[in-house]
């Protein structure tokens, strides 16, 4: 597939995106250099949103730009009127947001890929495609998986900093056992999910239900953690976040 | 140089396992001062997803991709101006100690 200039537009805006990040949080070193690198880093953000809006795949615009326009009303209105000392609960609250996107894209991009690609091929040329590779598939659990423990357990963290849940930690007997066996059901799961073919029947029920105890999973594991120890919280949640941002790349790239 | 199926799995993984030693090469160098606009500034930067819920959203890759794509977008980018805003509303603080 020969590559035309659309491509090349938006492989360039993403590598200028990559070293405007490098490069925004290089000035964070210091703090004289911190707010022009983080300015840096914006200005990345955006060529890589408005480049992926190049995208040949990107024909019906109309729901973009209403949730840009949504998002950034609410996100900037959050950041204007929320007092300076309640950073960590808004970056908790941004976390879930972040979260939230990934697992959604995760679900949306599962969805397709398992459902309505089959089905428009199947109309347009009586075949189906084949299942998901292990990679694509293995990125796509990943994804899904740190994603929904991100969302609840970023919830979390944000309720216990702002006073709506109880501060003190919450713990019961047998508490690490039932949050470790629950982690290691969501990694067999998982496993599961990259072993089968995406064509097998209980497949679709599978990737669902690992959604479902991963959402489980982060509020299990928030419960215990006491409110003074959550900006540690956020700081591993935000790793998580991440890494499932990661898969997502990988995912994407591997099918788009 | 032949491609085979393996090649751009590989070439990500070189990507993954390069960037993972340059942000801890970059972030380790940053003073604990700064941690707090720090957590705030890469959750901004991991709002790349963003990028990805543009795609779902757009592709018209179906109704249910659609609408999940729709509130990825909204979430995503409320991550990413409020995460950049509040950012540069903490590091405006430190700019003013500086001069004095």
């Amino acid at each position: 597939m020969a590559a035309n200039w659309r491509d090349y537009l938006i492989q360039a805006a993403y590598l200028a995106a990559s070293v405007l990040f490098i490069l925004g949080l290089k000035g964070l070193t210091a703090p004289d250099k911190a707010r022009r690198g983080m300015q840096l880093a914006a200005i990345g953000m955006l060529v890589a949103v408005v480049g992926t809006l190049f995208h040949q795949q990107i024909i019906t615009p109309i729901w973009i730009f209403t949730g840009l326009v949504l998002g950034s009303g609410i996100g900037a209105a959050i950041s204007i009127w929320m007092p300076m000392t309640a950073i960590p609960q808004r970056t908790a609250i941004s976390h879930a947001c972040g979260a939230l996107a990934a697992t959604l894209v995760g679900i949306a991009h599962y969805h397709f890929m398992t459902v309505v690609l089959p089905a428009t091929q199947q109309a347009e040329t009586g075949t189906i495609p084949g299942p998901l590779s292990a990679v694509e598939m293995g990125a796509l659990g990943f994804e899904v998986m740190f994603g929904s423990l991100t969302i609840t357990g970023s919830l979390m963290a944000f309720g216990k900093l702002q006073g709506l849940l109880p501060s003190a930690p919450i713990t019961y007997r047998f508490q690490n056992g039932l949050n470790i066996g629950l982690f290691v059901v969501t990694v067999c799961l998982f496993f599961y999910l990259v072993i089968t073919p995406s064509t097998a029947s209980a497949h679709a029920a599978v990737f669902y239900l690992m959604a479902l105890i991963g959402l489980g999973v982060g509020v299990l594991i928030v419960v215990p953690i006491g409110g003074a120890d959550m900006p540690v919280v956020i700081s591993l949640l935000n790793s998580y976040a991440g890494l499932a941002s990661s898969a997502m790349g990988i995912a994407l790239g591997t099918t788009c | 140089m032949e491609t085979t199926t393996l090649t751009i799995p590989v070439l990500q993984l070189y990507v993954f396992i390069l960037a993972g030693f340059v942000g801890y090469l970059v972030i380790t160098k940053v003073p604990a001062l700064l941690h707090t606009p720090l957590m705030s500034a890469t959750n901004a930067i991991s709002g790349i997803s963003l990028v990805g819920s543009l795609v779902a959203a757009g592709g018209g890759q179906g109704a249910l991709a659609t609408v999940l794509g729709f509130l990825a977008v909204t979430a995503a980018t409320v991550n990413v101006v409020g995460g950049f805003m509040i950012t540069d509303r903490m590091l405006k603080m430190f700019k003013r100690q500086e001069r004095k």
